[in-house]
């Protein structure tokens, strides 16, 4: 195809590329210039005064061991997993009233009045079943490579409260729905609580705000299950990921450290 | 390099501290980190503790009993029970309430000794196992739980399945030809009265110190 030249349209002179001024030899040059470099000046302004990329680049781009696969996707799987369930329990929130007698009505409302409403509630509902899952899998994951030994140890020990807190998640979330499956669950589950023997039935109240199931339980549960534990589990996935980047992830089992050439032949000299 | 005697002494000054005053014990460092951490620790006590006292007073409440009318005295008998519904959470519609199984005293299937509490007999639905409602079956006179298969025969002892204790009871009380029914409260395995326990704890052997009674809910004093 024939190349074509199109004649320069007739620009006011503002708008043509101005010869440089004294002592400006580089950066942009007019509006359209300046346009261009909108980002590069906007991260640059931020980044003069915060030196986060710095830490960004210390947090992205990190060595990875030989031998990396799907199953370190695991993890990640599991934050965006709880990054669905906060923005859609945010907008449920919106929705949802947490008293005894209109929480059914309100959920009811939702999946049958409000647009999209069945659809993001559909979305948490699962979702929560697939954040179990995916937790439960990166657990694993984390098990049978071995990636739980030194120096990771207390990752590890914050990855089981992360586990506990996502359970507790799923048991206080479990009674919102307020039919009567979700009712009948929570007095199941708050009498196995009950059974820890000594500080059992104080935690059943605890629970209950009372001895039985009262006016309060629901909007208990309801707290800790949009302020208390969303939280701790942001907060402490935030510290698991510092310690993801600080000390590295590690290589699958069946990948064997190769040591250097120089070292190998020392040993064999000694 | 200063005179070891010296760096133990109380003093500041003899430390070689620069700017120490006469008499001086504490550097002024010193006292400004601990009147910092002081102040701070107090400020955080401030708002945590009224908090906690705030999510943990339900623990330390009693709550607040009823009595309340089931039914005339004509209305039960001694060999079958019949429903009747009662309110334990005011207020709250359909999930405060709870259903009782209401009979008469018989002295040919009850053991316990009789007293102004136990005229009629009214047993709690929350099955013992882990609290879901049972029935109570005519054709077999035993109480059925859908959940997990607990059975208890008709006075409310266990006959089968994972139930650890027999069935909670309520006081019931006559008043001018009405029956009341009044606070809760649990049995163990030979149908004496403890102050009211969740379901899943037993009442027998060392149960009852295993899962003492708590603050928000007791027997009647001396029953």
């Amino acid at each position: 195809m024939p190349k074509l030249k199109l004649p320069a349209p007739p620009l006011p002179n503002k708008a043509l590329p101005q010869p440089r001024r004294p002592g400006k030899a580089y950066g942009p040059q007019g509006p359209v210039e300046h346009a261009k470099e909108a980002g590069t000046s906007a991260v640059g302004w931020i980044d003069e005064r915060t030196s986060l990329s710095g830490f960004g680049r210390w947090a992205m781009f990190r060595k990875v061991p030989k031998g990396t696969n799907w199953f370190y996707t695991l993890g990640s799987a599991s934050m965006f997993a709880f990054l669905s369930q906060s923005v859609t329990g945010v907008f449920l929130a919106m929705y949802y009233e947490p008293s005894a007698t209109r929480a059914y009505e309100s959920i009811r409302h939702i999946n049958n009045d409000v647009f999209l409403g069945e659809f993001v509630h559909a979305m948490h509902k699962w979702g929560s079943t697939v954040m179990v899952v995916l937790v439960f899998m990166h657990m694993g994951r984390t098990f049978f490579f071995g990636a739980y030994k030194y120096p990771r140890e207390l990752n590890w020990v914050i990855g089981v409260v992360l586990l506990i807190l996502t359970m507790t998640m799923s048991f206080t979330g479990y009674l919102l729905p307020f039919d009567q499956r979700s009712y009948w669950a929570t007095i199941v589950g708050v009498n196995i609580n009950g059974t820890g023997p000594l500080v059992g039935p104080y935690l059943s109240d605890f629970l209950r705000a009372g001895p039985e199931f009262g006016a309060t339980t629901l909007s208990r549960f309801y707290a800790v299950h949009m302020m208390l534990v969303p939280g701790l589990i942001a907060a402490l996935i935030g510290f698991h990921l510092y310690l993801v980047t600080k000390l590295g992830t590690t290589a699958p089992p069946w990948v064997q450290a190769k040591a250097p050439e120089s070292v190998r032949e020392e040993r064999v000299e000694g | 390099m200063a005179d070891r005697k010296n760096a133990k002494s109380k003093y500041t000054i003899d430390r070689q501290i620069p700017g120490a005053f006469e008499g001086e014990t504490v550097t002024r460092r010193r006292f400004m980190t601990g009147a910092a951490h002081t102040a701070g620790g107090i400020a955080t006590a401030a708002f945590v503790l009224p908090s906690l006292g705030f999510a943990l007073g339900p623990l330390f409440e009693a709550k607040e009993q009823s009595w309340q009318a089931v039914g005339a005295i004509g209305d039960f008998g001694g060999d079958t029970y019949v429903p009747r519904t009662i309110t334990l959470t005011p207020e709250i519609g359909d999930v405060g309430k709870a259903t009782v199984f209401v009979r008469q005293f018989n002295p040919a299937v009850d053991e316990e000794e009789r007293d102004q509490y136990n005229e009629y007999i009214a047993i709690s639905t929350a099955c013992m196992h882990l609290g879901c409602p049972v029935n109570f079956v005519q054709a077999a006179k035993r109480f059925i739980c859908p959940c997990h298969g607990g059975v208890y025969d008709f006075v409310g002892k266990v006959a089968g399945g994972p139930p650890v204790r027999p069935l909670d009871r309520f006081y019931t009380r006559v008043e001018g030809g009405t029956v009341l029914v009044g606070p809760r409260f649990s049995v163990n395995s030979e149908l004496r009265r403890f102050s009211p326990r969740d379901p899943g704890e037993p009442l027998d052997g060392v149960g009852q110190f295993l899962y003492p009674s708590r603050p928000t809910m007791r027997k009647i004093e001396g029953t």
